[in-house]
């Protein structure tokens, strides 16, 4: 009997009215996200040939590292569906555990990602050595930063887990910090593709 | 980081001199005037602090008008210096500077911050919400335009001003020639108000999409409310691209990175392209809210159905996905070749013809109507041909190959301005005087409104219309002088004298609205006008925090109209009346606009570190906001019942 | 009050007496082409004015009416207007009738935009006159790489010969345009545009960059002088003769920020640099483009030969700052 009522009504972070209006909200924020990407895409697309006196892609990118940092983002969007599974299940426990599961697998990808610019700098790419690596380091570290805002709001949000377990409120901020991990890797696979793979070809 | 203290301030210069006097007499009046009158806690309690809507409409109003003097000063400055030939008034630098800031301002600071304050005032109670969806992130919005705002005006007496115009195209606007901090004002201030912005469209769709009364479908909804849906739809859909813009404007400014450069690579037309895609839509972001005014306006006062409001909705939705479709029309001198130029000739002359529908539609509002000539039925009527000439010359841009003639001479900026000044201005004007009776409780003086009315319109068409011949004598637009020998002088002095009609225009607005707060008779009246169609004429003049005591049904397009007709459908059953939950006020916006001013600032100047360390009062600012669990507040039903009393009276109250 | 009406009735009367005697006005340069390019542009102008003329009269004779006949008036205070929700054979119509002339004034413009991309009807058994315009702060640079001349600030053409200008810049984005003889177009650096110019009436001409590029903007003007092809051809003579030589050090020191007169040499620049060229070298200094205000710091390329003092310090954490 308790198990139907839980399957026939919405899922918690749905409860709350005001949860439906963020979540909606947020939605429209990604669409917004996503044209934000799209334009940094375009703007690589137009200047990645524009190498100037600098090295190119095929020069500097070093293909295994960066399909391990797939790897690990590619598993942490996994692992953030498990965070939603969990919770739909009520399990506090098992969805703070697949929370930092998939945290300490963004701050893997994180830390290949710091290394991959090292690398670059030591390349002789720089942010300032040519239209391509401007756009590059641009596209790549917005894509950075915005993981790294997703790391430490994930931070936010256990703690108010920890505090008030799961509630429509809370339940809806995993939610939507769920959209958002989501968001990211998929537009990591347009990187990897666009950038890494259809630099090599 | 070196920070050089002593050429922080701008020196030597006795205009900007005065200014600065000027600036921290007026800060130093308002702190005294503040603690003498013991106003600061209203202020902040009530006013900068408030969630409600209507405030926050109000207040992004107050900064509109500021800014609206302070561009139209920027303008007059202009048209003074181009009064006579080879004026030495402001020099090469101090007309670039001026011009510059005369367009960003106006577009972003004055237009953006009207319409979307009139948008706050107004669309919630059209649609019978009692708030927007994000009351807290609507201030936060509000904070963030103004920050922006702020900072963008700062750059006149510290630092320096941007010299690049409002267009700011690298590589002129990037480091290799423009190597001082100006520009940096630019790409930062408008980055900090345009995340405001994006903000506030969000915010909106949100609004309309969940929380219309209800039996309001969308083709039930007010036109001013279906362009606000549109206008948020291409903010969203714009801003992120003008985001990024100045992202990589910021970068190629302050961390040397080569996106626009000369050198390395960079490709200036980047920019342009990245530019327009936001600035073309931008221009129906402010003009289709206006066109949702008109429509209002024109059906109240002709006491009529707005006409063909399908086509309207169809007009608004066709123009709003043309607007994304022509941004090269503003470089067909680029030589891109005729097949692209071509293209875009097509897809921007296309808007001629869903404009055309509306102004149609307009026409026949009035057709068979009773047309009473209020002052916002004036400013309407007034939209009509002279939006026309601004429709029509635009048509003759839009077709590429005559636009190498036109392209870049105050042909274009005649153009514009009548698009532009009409197809805002004057609606925002319209708006002030329709909806003012309903926020406070008292009309704006029609008398002085009709001096308003005319002083403006004149002194627009005399200095706007000599520019069209002006462009064809070969006048480029942003020259700073031009020699005797050139013949320019007749027709640049005409311009100059109807500037002086403008100012005075802008003078008996302001006037209007300083009388009218003294004397103009008050009124309790819910529907004013007397012929008012919409939701918000339903409820309490001035609204009530909580806009309605029970949000009503809607069976109709024109709610109100049909209320009216229905008499019973509006008296109040006082057993309906339940407890209203409402957000609480924060502080929380207002600070974050003070976070993101000071690491705007520090960014800037380019002290780096300085930067970084202010970035973490912004991140502070937002964990505080994720563990807020504020849930707001209960307004009690005698309270309500109290105040629906007092203005029903006893014809409309039910008691059971 | 009253003195006030005057005084400005005086102002504005002064202003229209001036105006309609029309001494000193300014001709209307777009109305009196000197060749076939500018002609064509003009065809386009009038066939648009006559349709956005039509328009305009019916607007505003529709608005009038309307708005006269029903005002309101103290008699018909009890009338009460018919709430229509529109007529869809009336809302088509004003659909169809705009879209037509939207297609009538398009198909002229898509043919022009052609026929101005090249040689003008008439002068096509002609060798076109190639002629380099590069635009610099603040000045215009004229290269005729066949009679290896160069002038600055002014340019000789021969009447009824097509001159294909080569259109690039050496730093800021101008626009090239001489309103008697043709539209505008964009000079770019390390971009080459081209246009086709023919004057077919000799005389002296105004021509300018209306692209807005900072303090000079406003001086950077130029003439062009339409010659009979034996005064043209003297002229190249005279020049090839007579003028002295520019050097690349010369050069450099012409293209920094500044106003120059009239200058002519009997070589062309084109010899060490053509900035049309994707890796053309830049001869750029920020430092000459000081103004007041707070002076932010600038970005010395390493790969410019002008300036050699790379800030090294900013060469190497730009990785970092991409990021956060």
């Amino acid at each position: 009997m308790e198990s139907k009522m839980i399957n026939h009504s919405v899922p918690t972070e749905y409860q709350s009215e005001q949860g439906k209006l963020n979540i909606l909200g947020f939605w429209i924020f990604i669409a917004a996200e996503i044209i934000l990407f799209a334009t940094l895409f375009a703007v690589y697309g137009v200047l990645h040939t524009r190498t100037s006196d600098g090295p190119t892609g095929e020069e500097i990118f070093v293909i295994k590292d960066v399909v391990i940092q797939t790897m690990l983002l590619l598993t942490s969007s996994f692992t953030a569906g498990l965070v939603i599974h969990e919770m739909r299940r009520g399990n506090v426990r098992g969805l703070i555990t697949w929370l930092i599961i998939t945290l300490a697998l963004g701050g893997g990808f994180l830390y290949m990602e710091i290394n991959e610019f090292i690398h670059y700098v030591h390349a002789g790419a720089g942010i300032q050595t040519s239209a391509f690596t401007s756009s590059l380091l641009t596209l790549l570290g917005t894509h950075g930063a915005h993981v790294t805002l997703g790391i430490f709001w994930a931070i936010m949000v256990i703690i108010q887990l920890l505090q008030r377990g799961i509630t429509p409120i809370t339940a809806s901020k995993v939610h939507i910090w769920g959209i958002y991990w989501h968001f990211l890797d998929v537009v990591w696979i347009f990187i990897f593709t666009f950038v890494y793979v259809g630099g090599l070809i | 980081m070196d920070i050089k203290w002593d050429k922080i301030l701008i020196t030597g210069d006795p205009l900007i001199l005065g200014s600065q006097i000027a600036i921290v007499l007026t800060m130093v009046g308002i702190v005294v005037g503040l603690t003498y009158f013991k106003k600061w806690k209203y202020l902040w309690s009530e006013w900068l602090t408030s969630v409600d809507h209507k405030r926050i409409g109000i207040m992004y109003i107050i900064m509109g008008v500021l800014m609206f003097f302070r561009g139209g000063v920027d303008g007059l400055m202009m048209k003074a210096q181009t009064a006579v030939p080879e004026n030495t008034f402001l020099d090469a630098q101090h007309y670039n500077e001026v011009f510059t800031t005369h367009g960003v301002i106006m577009i972003l600071f004055m237009a953006m911050p009207m319409l979307i304050g009139i948008i706050n005032i107004a669309m919630p109670l059209q649609i019978g919400a009692r708030d927007v969806a994000f009351p807290q992130l609507n201030l936060l919005s509000f904070w963030l335009t103004f920050a922006g705002a702020m900072l963008f005006n700062l750059s006149f007496v510290v630092g320096g001003s941007p010299d690049a115009g409002w267009t700011s195209y690298f590589p002129l606007a990037g480091k290799e020639f423009t190597p001082g901090i100006g520009n940096n004002f630019y790409m930062v201030a408008l980055q900090i108000a345009g995340i405001g912005t994006l903000m506030s469209g969000i915010n909106f769709i949100v609004t309309i999409m969940k929380m219309r009364a209800p039996g309001m479908k969308l083709m039930r909804m007010p036109m001013f409310s279906w362009t606000t849906l549109i206008t948020s739809l291409i903010i969203v859909i714009a801003f992120p691209i003008f985001t990024v813009a100045l992202l990589l404007g910021t970068m190629d400014r302050i961390f040397g990175t080569h996106f626009f450069t000369v050198a390395d690579g960079g490709l200036d037309m980047l920019w342009a392209n990245l530019f327009w895609l936001w600035g073309h839509p931008e221009v129906y972001i402010v003009i289709l809210p206006a066109f949702g005014i008109y429509s209002e306006v024109v059906a109240t006062f002709s006491k009529k159905r707005l006409y063909g409001y399908t086509s309207m909705v169809m007009a608004i939705v066709v123009i709003s996905a043309l607007s994304m479709l022509v941004w090269v029309h503003h470089f067909y001198t680029m030589g891109v070749g005729p097949a692209v130029n071509s293209v875009f000739s097509i897809t921007t002359m296309a808007i001629a013809v869903p404009t055309g529908i509306k102004m149609f539609n307009w026409l026949f509002t009035m057709r068979k109507g009773r047309i009473e000539f209020t002052a916002p039925m004036m400013w309407t009527l007034a939209f009509i041909p002279t939006f026309l000439i601004g429709g029509v010359t635009g048509v003759m841009l839009g077709m590429a190959a005559a636009d190498f003639q036109y392209h870049n001479t105050l042909f274009l900026v005649a153009h514009f301005h009548y698009t532009l000044i009409p197809g805002v201005v004057y609606a925002v004007f319209a708006a002030l005087y329709y909806w003012w009776p309903k926020v406070f409780g008292f009309k704006l003086n029609e008398r002085i409104g009709k001096w308003h009315f005319w002083l403006f319109n004149i002194g627009f068409n005399l200095t706007f219309f000599p520019m069209f011949f002006l462009g064809l004598q070969g006048a480029a637009r942003r020259m700073y002088t031009y020699s005797e020998e050139s013949g320019l002088w007749p027709l640049y002095a005409l311009s100059a004298v109807g500037a002086i009609f403008l100012a005075a225009g802008f003078a008996a607005l302001c006037y209007n609205i300083y009388w009218s707060i003294r004397y103009e008779k008050r009124t309790t009246e819910n529907d004013p006008w007397g012929t008012a169609r919409t939701l918000e004429w339903a409820t309490a003049t001035p609204v009530p925090h909580y806009n309605f005591a029970v949000v009503p049904e809607v069976t109709d397009v024109d709610a109100y109209w049909e209320m009216k007709k229905n008499k019973d459908n509006f008296a109040l059953d006082p057993n309906k009346i339940k407890p209203i939950h409402m957000p609480s006020n924060s502080g929380l916006p207002v600070y974050m606009g003070a976070a993101f001013l000071i690491a705007g600032f520090f960014l800037v100047f380019e002290w780096i570190p300085l930067a970084a360390i202010s970035a973490f009062l912004i991140f502070a600012g937002m964990i505080k906001r994720s563990f807020e669990y504020d849930d707001g507040y209960y307004v009690p039903v005698e309270e309500i019942i109290e105040k629906e009393r007092t203005w029903r009276g006893d014809s409309k109250w039910k008691a059971k | 009050m009253k003195k006030r009406k005057s005084l400005l009735l005086s102002v504005v009367s002064v202003m229209l007496v001036f105006l309609l005697s029309g001494c000193e006005m300014a001709e209307l340069v777009v109305f009196n082409p000197k060749g076939p390019q500018a002609e064509k542009i003009l065809d386009l102008i009038n066939w648009s004015l006559v349709w956005i003329g039509l328009i305009m009269v019916v607007v505003i004779a529709l608005f009038v009416y309307i708005v006269w006949k029903y005002r309101a008036r103290p008699d018909n205070a009890d009338y009460e207007p018919p709430q229509e929700k529109g007529n869809h054979l009336v809302e088509i119509i004003w659909t169809a009738i705009p879209f037509i002339i939207v297609v009538i004034l398009m198909v002229p413009t898509v043919t022009t935009l052609f026929d101005l991309e090249e040689v003008p009807a008439g002068y096509e058994d002609q060798e076109p006159l190639v002629i380099h315009a590069t635009s610099a702060d603040w000045k215009w640079i004229f290269s005729y790489p066949e009679q290896n001349i160069e002038t600055i600030n002014y340019v000789n053409i021969p009447v009824n010969r097509p001159v294909l200008f080569k259109l690039t810049s050496a730093g800021t984005m101008q626009s090239f345009w001489i309103p008697a003889l043709s539209g505008q177009k964009y000079t770019m650096a390390k971009m080459e545009t081209e246009l086709y110019i023919v004057a077919d009436h000799e005389g002296s001409y105004f021509g300018r960059n209306s692209n807005f590029n900072g303090k000079g903007f406003k001086e950077m003007e130029f003439e062009v002088l339409a010659q009979s092809p034996q005064d043209f051809d003297k002229w190249v003579k005279e020049v090839q003769e007579k003028a002295p030589k520019l050097t690349e050090e010369m050069y450099a020191e012409k293209l920094k920020p500044s106003h120059l007169g009239r200058e002519t040499f009997s070589n062309t620049h084109l010899e060490w640099v053509d900035h049309a060229d994707h890796h053309a070298k830049e001869y750029l200094n920020p430092e000459l483009y000081r103004v007041h205000g707070y002076p932010g710091k600038t970005f010395t390329d390493e790969n410019n030969d002008i300036d050699n003092d790379t800030e090294n310090s900013d060469h190497h954490h730009g990785g970092d700052h991409s990021g956060h």
